[in-house]
């Protein structure tokens, strides 16, 4: 304590200007913004390179500025500044170092300057990998993009602005709430704000091509790997937030359907389904206007997503800085953004000349079921999750909408796209042949039958619903393995034939096929763990124990476990199977000297796919004779529902290491308007390789 | 088929509807119905009271847990007085309270009476952040008058709030 008051003292006789330097920075990287915006735009329409340029120039230079700003908090934040009122709001000097750098982000304003930096970082790169655009499309981008970030930066900047100072600096800060204080939360938000912010570079695309009133090939090559980036991001940050959910809040469940939950889940169905079109756009020209749409929508659902969860308009557990006041600008700043992409698509949509011609069975026709299924998909989620407000602003009861409406809506929406799926990839383009679909997904379709019934007549209880879910699971993988079985010739041809074939496959056909598999290990354990975890309460005394499912837990003890910032019980329960030790798990019990709050460290014993979910509850019970409230869940096969959409975000990143969808091909295409050096002709020939 | 409409263009858009009014009609249809049946109302004990919602119905009962009166058996089980203004109901709960459960704060308990008039929650949930009251706590009480300002500012220097 003396020694945090002589660091305060010191800090009082020699003050640092980082702080004010950082607040410079940022309202720089406003200005740059502004610039950004007003000379892109000036530069197409009077058409002058330089202009262009200079707008291009500035659109680096904000983003220079915002990532000053940016280290400046980071800095008062390691260094434990409290004369920032940020820092003292939401950090703590015996806070250990990675959560006092993941306090930068962990109350509004920080978030909302991690929102800038990720806005003006993806303006920043595409200017850097521009240079396939046409001019006049990237200039339309480049401002649009300027224009989005200068309206969240002047938000940031005069509405909660993180750096500035007390005028009585505290000695101690009040800390970053405990919950938070965990390393899958710690890299959650620049995770999340990567994904989210990343729909803003295909918004911005989409209005500029909506302002160039021409849709192409070429536009939608660009549109894919942007979606792709932001939709890999947005998947890992909402699986890290579904683990942390997990093992941190104690309650087993990984998915509550709560607003906060399915304020990130809409952005993510939005860009899956854009995904598809743009596939679409891509190879056949069709679905032009649709996939603008999409576009706008994407990112507007993301900026919905920051004002539900910013605002706190709707009730949800996970509401974190929560600031009513500034939901009004938030809710301005979504209706101007958004309000005017899609006023632009109304005007300009209609003079987007329409694509080609496709039979009904065909990948096209697939496609645009896909995009069907999942826009209602994402329509019930909205109005699942608004509909408490709509309640609320009619004048009603105030109400919830819980996990019963989203199973009861959502759900038969995706098992009926999950069950179409594995047909997609095999269908042709133009006309599809969907009797030889059929005989080629024949045994897949055994297989999964076979695995839905041995599923219903193994596991107990009996459960229909989740041995369906189960064969569905298995459908998907199997079911992607057919694709990549059919394109290699595999079990057909000779093996090197096969392997010749493998190995030249596209990378975006390997990245599809994992993205589809993942989503099947997912359903899987998603499906096992809901359907047949096992659950146990009881309150022990030391030596006594609690059985779950074939499980023997016995607590031996419960020590004192004292940390850098809190204190703890830790508890010592071994667990037996049949007489044999399983493991000896170590859950504990935190109380958090600043603010008193107490927060459970949740012990997994991994069980090949299956864990074992120990928790230590509140001690009760005399002093003499304690006893402690101790849960444990047997959740079988749940490590699946993690490592699925991590399959499913690497497939995304293969999928972006392909070379169709490197940037240069773009260019390719531009090199017949506009002359520009001839691209490598290993390149060309890449290029003309179609998918399918 | 010759009933089908002669242009192509005529014919994509046929088929396009076609494909999307069974799954506008399963949406439309389920949604409508899982907005009938699947929602829970929010009663503050004093709304319980005039609303009478029937036993075994799954509601949401918000207030603040009332000073002293939670009684934390052995065998797990916690029973505690959601209270607003005018009314009280006695809220009985088997498992673990969430970490930011204490007296004097807001608590909303999901769950349902039982015949007896008490009321069995299957979950209790606080907030994450201590400095924050369930919405729906903070608006009914707003309205009853009860409501002492937005949370406590950041009392800087001190241990906390408490």
């Amino acid at each position: 304590m003396a020694r945090r008051r002589s660091q305060a003292r010191l800090r009082e006789g020699r003050p640092d200007v980082i702080a004010e330097f950082g607040a410079f920075a940022l309202v720089l990287g406003l200005v740059m913004s502004l610039a950004q915006a007003g000379l892109s735009a000036a530069g197409r329409i009077t058409r002058s390179r330089p202009l262009a340029g200079a707008g291009e120039g500035a659109a680096l230079a904000a983003f220079l500025g915002v990532a000053l700003a940016f280290a400046a908090l980071m800095h008062g934040f390691v260094t434990s500044d409290f004369s920032i009122s940020n820092v003292a709001a939401n950090s703590h000097s015996e806070k250990p170092l990675l959560y006092r750098v993941a306090g930068t982000w962990g109350s509004h304003e920080g978030s909302m300057l991690l929102w800038c930096l990720a806005l003006t970082g993806y303006g920043a790169v595409m200017v850097v990998f521009g240079a396939g655009l046409s001019a006049r499309l990237r200039a339309s981008a480049v401002a649009v993009q300027g224009a989005l970030g200068s309206v969240f930066l002047a938000y940031t900047v005069f509405a909660s602005n993180p750096l500035v100072r007390l005028a009585d600096p505290p000695v101690e800060g009040r800390s970053l709430n405990p919950l938070l204080q965990d390393p899958a939360l710690a890299i959650h938000p620049p995770f999340l704000y990567a994904g989210y912010v990343g729909m803003s570079v295909v918004f911005s695309l989409g209005a500029a091509a909506l302002i160039e009133g021409r849709i192409d090939a070429a536009w939608a090559r660009w549109v894919r790997p942007w979606t792709l980036t932001a939709w890999s991001f947005l998947t890992v940050g909402i699986t890290l937030g579904a683990f942390w959910a997990y093992y941190e809040l104690g309650w087993g469940g990984w998915w509550f359907w709560d607003p906060v939950e399915n304020a990130s889940f809409m952005p993510w169905l939005v860009a899956t389904a854009l995904l598809h079109s743009a596939v679409v756009t891509e190879k056949r020209g069709a679905l032009a206007g649709w996939t603008v749409f999409l576009a706008l929508s994407a990112f507007s659902f993301s900026m919905l997503g920051a004002f539900l969860v910013r605002s706190g308009v709707l009730t949800s557990v996970h509401a974190f800085a929560v600031d009513p006041t500034r939901g009004v600008l938030l809710l301005s700043i979504l209706g101007a953004a958004s309000g005017s992409g899609f006023a632009l698509f109304a005007w300009r949509a209609p003079a987007l000349k329409p694509g080609g011609a496709f039979a009904p069975i065909s990948r096209e026709s697939a496609l645009v079921l896909n995009n069907i299924l999942l826009s209602a998909a994402t329509t019930t989620v909205l109005l699942g999750t608004l509909y408490p407000l709509i309640r609320e602003a009619i004048g009603g009861q105030a109400i919830s909408v819980g996990p019963p409406y989203f199973n009861l809506t959502f759900t038969p929406l995706m098992a009926a796209l999950l069950v179409l799926l594995p047909a997609g990839p095999l269908l042709a383009w133009k006309r599809g042949d969907a009797a030889g679909v059929a005989q080629r997904l024949g045994l897949a379709a055994l297989i999964a039958l076979a695995a839905g019934f041995l599923t219903f007549a193994l596991a107990s209880p009996r459960h229909a619903f989740g041995a369906a879910g189960v064969g569905l699971g298995v459908w998907l993988i199997v079911g992607a393995g057919v694709e990549i079985a059919e394109r290699t010739h595999a079990f057909r041809g000779p093996a090197a034939e096969t392997w010749r074939r493998m190995s030249g496959l596209p990378r975006g056909a390997w990245g599809m096929t994992l993205a589809h598999a993942g989503l099947g290990v997912f359903l899987l354990g998603a499906c096992f763990e809901t359907t047949w975890k096992v659950e146990a309460a009881e309150t022990l005394a030391i030596g006594k124990s609690l059985d779950a499912g074939a499980y023997h837990l016995v607590l031996e003890s419960v020590a004192p476990a004292d940390g850098p910032n809190y204190e703890a019980e830790r508890g010592r329960i071994r667990a037996t199977r049949d007489g044999a030790l399983v493991c000896e798990a170590a859950p504990e019990r935190r109380t958090y000297s600043a603010g008193g709050q107490t927060t459970s460290e949740v012990a997994i014993c991994q069980r090949g796919p299956s864990h074992l979910y120990i928790v230590l509850g509140e001690r009760r019970g005399t002093p003499a004779a304690p006893v402690w409230l101790v849960r444990a869940y047997w959740n079988p096969w749940a490590s699946l529902i993690f490592l699925g959409p991590m399959i499913m975000a690497l497939g995304g990143a293969v999928s972006l290491s392909d070379r169709r969808l490197r940037l240069g091909v773009a260019r390719r295409r531009q090199a017949k308007a506009e002359p520009r050096p001839a691209p490598a002709p290993e390149l060309a020939a890449r290029t003309a390789e179609g998918e399918g | 088929m010759s009933w089908l409409p002669k242009s192509p263009k005529a014919r994509r858009r046929l088929t396009l509807i076609a494909a999307i009014a069974p799954v506008l009609a399963l949406a439309v249809g389920l949604t409508l119905w899982g907005l009938k049946d699947s929602i829970s109302f929010f009663y503050t004990p004093s709304q319980a009271d005039a609303a009478r919602p029937a036993p075994g119905r799954a509601i949401q009962l918000g207030g603040l847990v009332a000073q002293g009166s939670v009684v934390k058996h052995a065998d797990g089980r916690v029973e505690f007085t959601v209270a607003d203004q005018r009314a009280s109901d006695r809220v009985s709960f088997k498992g673990d309270l969430p970490d930011l459960f204490r007296e004097g704060q807001g608590v909303v308990a999901i769950g349902a009476f039982n015949a007896d008039g008490g009321f069995e929650a299957k979950q209790v949930l606080a907030k994450h952040d201590e400095r924050y009251m369930p919405r729906e706590v903070a608006k009914a009480l707003k309205e009853q008058g009860e409501w002492r300002g937005d949370g406590a500012k950041p009392a800087y220097g001190k241990a906390g709030p408490t």
